[in-house]
């Protein structure tokens, strides 16, 4: 019984109890995480799951079962009791569901990788590890962190039209975060970020971040963050980092061109969406600097997949073109629902729970200046870098950020340094402010995207690169 | 489904440890099997009906002063001898573990509540009934939410002799019904299914709906609040996860001071994870019991698994986590004690004409009516902690806001955004009220839950409107 076997069998049970159309996925993943901390391995944890998953449709009624075994009995009542859920639903039904056409290939897919970051010795990542979070120890930190994961991912994808697609999706990333404590706070530097960079890449990406060599900086930042001056409170031009703007489009762009959000699907929980479907293709989001793409096929990023988890291939698409909003995230039955024709953004996070809509990368293409450029054409403003809090309202309108580390800008120069720098807006107030953007662009990767329910976390990527923000409000404090 | 099998298979495991690993190997292992389901509903309609049966296996090791966890879903004999080796094989690749606390002694586990069979084998028919209820009573206005079911049968063992197994079941609903943009909420988490009235939640929400038509801007500030007990939870759930975390005490990064008066003295936090069907062990074996973290406003104990207990020279409290070595211990059932002798009960609902159903119980009437300017808050959402230390959080309010003047709710506020200390806003003289009723809230994950009255605060800040 292979893994296309157990996924047939449950999409032919399914339609032999009813459904008018069926999928399953059989999911492998194989994981694994260290962290450490002040120079001793605090955790590793490896974890290996492997199940299938079947989704029915009845009418306009969906069902989804999810079970731990590929046996040929186990798939086939899996495929039944997701047609008797679908029933359930029609107790309290919707509108008609359709789904738009898309090709059913045969394909195989994998994602690019030099390293395998499951073949590395465990050793050697624990050397790693250690030996970053003992420098940041020594270089004043009280608190030094480190954290490494992996995944290793196989799928195999059944559907009713005729899908048959593998894939194999390597993910891995990690990063180092130093944290000093003072008299009733604490200040933190990371790097690259909070939680590391992520890629569907091997651990050459790892390997690339050179954690040792950026140790002892981050802790002599965290410590020197106690004394510095507190961000002020006002409204001034901001600068961000490309981190920190990759979280921001994640925010207040990604999730909310998100479709199911947009219908209502997600109205109880994540929220739903500013934006109104009648208004695609001549709202003015943001600037013309602001052209933000949906592309799943970007190499290494982590977002990037062949096919999404209904099928569809991986497409390039605009979200936002000179500043206007012309595309969205969308599954096969939300496009169908909101008169489109493509779907494309559909995922699962394991293969016990259900595909929905979800990012892929969703990114700013490079712009024409540098960050130096930025500064140096900035007379007073500040400069934010690296994400420590985020916090955004149900329709992904009014946020407000903290970053790790401010500097002031004054007279087109960098000058000191600033503690708990925080700003706050209105999403497309403050995207129609951005008036200039570097083109030093980097890929980077959000591995902790929370959504649905039961909860979901999306791995989810966002080119991004540094920008500034006219009157943006900054400072905000309890 | 059976005890048995559960407590053979982690058996199993801990027996290949000792055969693969030596006698000297220490070993402790958990299965869980699981069924969970949710039923989703959107736009007044079933869009997502899921259910998943699940088995997890999860072991850790500690060998040659070294420690490794591994875990899967492949419980067959093969899939078992795989976890085993490679977990085996990771903790002897892995640095030293100085810090590792041993393994739970032979302890019997406590006796859990008992199981509601019917909730833990509910039909998704049932489910959708509950579904079908609320939406008919949300009288023709947009609703969406869920009701979800889970049962879960878990076993453990370890190289001690330690061996535990319990089953716990929870059914829980939560759904809004929505007016022009305006949200209502009603939440519950139960024992029993049979106790969920889709009907009552469903007029519930619908009446804050309707009451949280129209709302006005107010001017960001301090205002004296009302927090609903969806509200109140929020806070619950950051201070167990930030303040009352024995691994963030150890490294200085919680609030907690033990014996310090942090909290008002109306303030009782336990943490009770049987006081509702739940688990009688945590991920360590040690068995789970009632602890007071904040007793009349003084702060008692932070919650504690083997490994921060043995740097504080205390003792485990029963709240390891998987994955605690990294998240720390948790509190995951805290309950803010009611008043014992509640507010007294308003005659009617506190309100006018146009915010008529912003107060759906007489707890929330009572602590509304001695409030001269203020805001009652419904639920909270969006909170992120920008300082754990101090736990200063920025979030936003939402599913329904109103004004109080003279104590009336006199109309609907657009949302708000806030900035705040939540230590601080419950501080000596910060609480004012509380409610008389516990209410307990759903958490996103089956087996954690908050509950707490509605609460009156005397300052809250609110940094920005919802226009920025």
């Amino acid at each position: 019984m292979t893994e296309f076997d157990a996924a047939a069998a449950a999409v032919q049970a399914a339609l032999d109890a009813g459904a008018r159309y069926a999928d399953a996925r059989v999911m492998h993943r194989r994981y694994e995480s260290m962290t450490a901390r002040n120079g001793d391995v605090e955790e590793l944890t490896q974890d290996e799951s492997i199940g299938l998953g079947v989704r029915a449709l009845v009418g306009a009624s969906w069902g989804f079962h999810a079970v731990p075994d590929l046996s040929d009995a186990a798939a086939r009542d899996a495929g039944r009791r997701a047609t008797r859920t679908a029933m359930a639903s029609a107790r309290v039904p919707g509108p008609p569901v359709d789904l738009v056409a898309v090709e059913a290939v045969t394909a195989s897919w994998a994602s690019g990788c030099q390293i395998d970051p499951l073949g590395v010795p465990l050793s050697d990542k624990g050397d790693l590890l250690v030996g970053a979070t003992r420098t940041m120890a020594e270089h004043g930190a009280d608190l030094a962190e480190g954290l490494y994961q992996i995944w290793d991912t196989a799928k195999w994808f059944v559907s009713s039209e005729g899908h048959r697609i593998d894939q194999r999706i390597r993910e891995c990333g990690g990063g180092i975060s130093a944290t000093s404590i003072g008299d009733g706070e604490t200040q933190r530097r990371s790097w690259p970020s909070y939680r590391g960079q992520y890629g569907t890449t091997g651990w050459e990406l790892v390997e690339s971040l050179d954690l040792a060599a950026h140790a002892a900086q981050i802790a002599e930042e965290s410590r020197a963050l106690l004394t510095a001056p507190q961000c002020p409170a006002g409204e001034t031009d901001l600068i961000l980092g490309g981190e920190q703007l990759a979280l921001q489009i994640h925010e207040s762009v990604g999730h909310a061109i998100e479709l199911d959000r947009i219908l209502g699907w997600e109205a109880a929980f994540a929220g739903t969406s500013w934006l109104d479907l009648a208004q695609l293709g001549s709202l003015r989001y943001g600037s013309e600097l602001m052209n933000i793409t949906i592309d799943p096929t970007i190499p290494g990023a982590l977002g990037s997949f062949g096919f999404d988890d209904e099928g569809s291939p991986a497409v390039k698409r605009d979200a936002v073109r000179d500043g206007r909003w012309v595309g969205v995230l969308a599954g096969r039955d939300s496009a169908a629902m909101a008169g489109l024709d493509y779907g494309g953004s559909v995922r699962a996070d394991g293969w016990a729970r259900l595909p929905m809509v979800r990012m892929t990368n969703v990114g700013l293409e490079p712009g024409p200046h540098t960050l130096d450029e930025i500064i140096a054409a900035t007379d007073d403003g500040v400069l934010m870098d690296l994400n420590r809090s985020w916090s955004i309202d149900d329709k992904r309108l009014n946020f407000q950020f903290g970053c790790e580390v401010g500097w002031e800008i004054k007279k087109g120069r960098r000058g000191r340094m600033l503690r708990n720098p925080t700003y706050t807006g209105i999403g497309p107030l403050f995207w129609r402010s951005m008036d200039m953007l570097s083109g030093e662009t980097v890929p980077w990767g959000t591995p902790n995207c929370g959504k649905g329910q039961p909860g979901q976390i999306g791995h989810t990527g966002h080119p991004a690169a540094p920008a500034r923000f006219r009157n943006v409000r900054v400072g905000v404090s309890a | 489904m059976s005890a048995r099998n559960e407590l053979e298979l982690a058996g199993q495991v801990v027996e290949l440890v000792r055969r693969l690993g030596g006698p000297a190997a220490q070993a402790e292992a958990v299965v869980t099997r699981a069924d969970l389901a949710l039923t989703r509903f959107a736009n007044s309609a079933i869009h997502q009906n899921v259910a998943e049966s699940t088995v997890g296996v999860r072991l850790r090791v500690h060998i040659d002063g070294r420690t490794a966890a591994g875990s899967g879903s492949v419980v067959t004999t093969d899939g078992l001898r795989a976890l085993v080796e490679r977990t085996l094989v990771a903790a002897r690749l892995c640095p030293p573990d100085p810090g590792w606390p041993g393994l739970a002694p032979p302890t019997p586990a406590p006796a859990a509540p008992p199981v509601d069979e019917a909730t833990a084998h509910a039909e998704p028919d049932q489910r959708a009934d509950r579904v079908g209820a609320f939406v008919a009573a949300a009288g023709g206005l947009t609703t969406a939410g869920y009701c979800r079911t889970a049962h879960r049968s878990s076993a453990f063992v370890n190289s001690a002799g330690q061996t535990a197994y319990g089953r716990s079941a929870e059914a829980a609903m939560d759904g809004i019904a929505r007016r022009d943009g305006a949200d209502g909420v009603a939440r519950r988490c139960v024992d029993r299914l049979s106790d969920l009235d889709g009907a009552e939640l469903g007029a519930h929400a619908a009446a804050k709906a309707q009451a949280a038509a129209d709302p006005v801007e107010l001017p960001p500030g301090r205002y004296e609040v009302v927090f609903e007990p969806a509200a109140v939870a929020d806070l619950l759930q950051n201070l167990s996860w930030y303040g009352f975390n024995g691994k963030r005490y150890a490294e200085r990064q919680s609030f907690a001071e033990p014996g310090a008066a942090q909290f008002d003295r109306q303030v009782t936090l336990v943490d009770d994870p049987l006081g509702a069907s739940g688990l009688p062990f945590d991920a360590e074996g040690t068995g789970r019991r009632a602890l007071t973290v904040v007793e009349a406003g003084t702060t008692r104990a932070v919650a504690h698994d083997r490994r921060t207990a043995a740097e504080a020279g205390a003792e485990s409290t029963g709240h390891a986590i998987a994955g605690g070595a990294t998240w720390g211990p948790m509190a995951r059932n805290l309950r803010l004690s009611p008043a014992v002798a509640g507010p007294a009960s308003a005659v009617g609902r506190s309100t006018t004409g146009a915010a008529a159903g912003a107060v759906v119980d007489a707890d929330t009437s009572a602590l509304v009516a001695d409030v001269r300017r203020g805001l009652l808050v419904t639920d909270l959402w969006y909170t992120r902690v920008l300082d754990p230390k101090s736990l200063v959080v920025t979030g936003l309010t939402r599913n329904g806001v109103w004004l109080i003047e003279d104590g009336t709710v006199v109309r609907a506020v657009r949302d708000l955004r806030f900035t705040e200390s939540y230590p601080r806003a419950l501080g000596p003289g910060a609480v004012l009220g509380l409610g008389s009723r516990a209410v307990r809230q759903p958490d996103r994950v089956d087996g954690a839950w908050w509950a707490a009255p509605s609460v009156r605060l005397a300052s809250w800040h609110f940094t920005g409107g919802a226009s920025g």
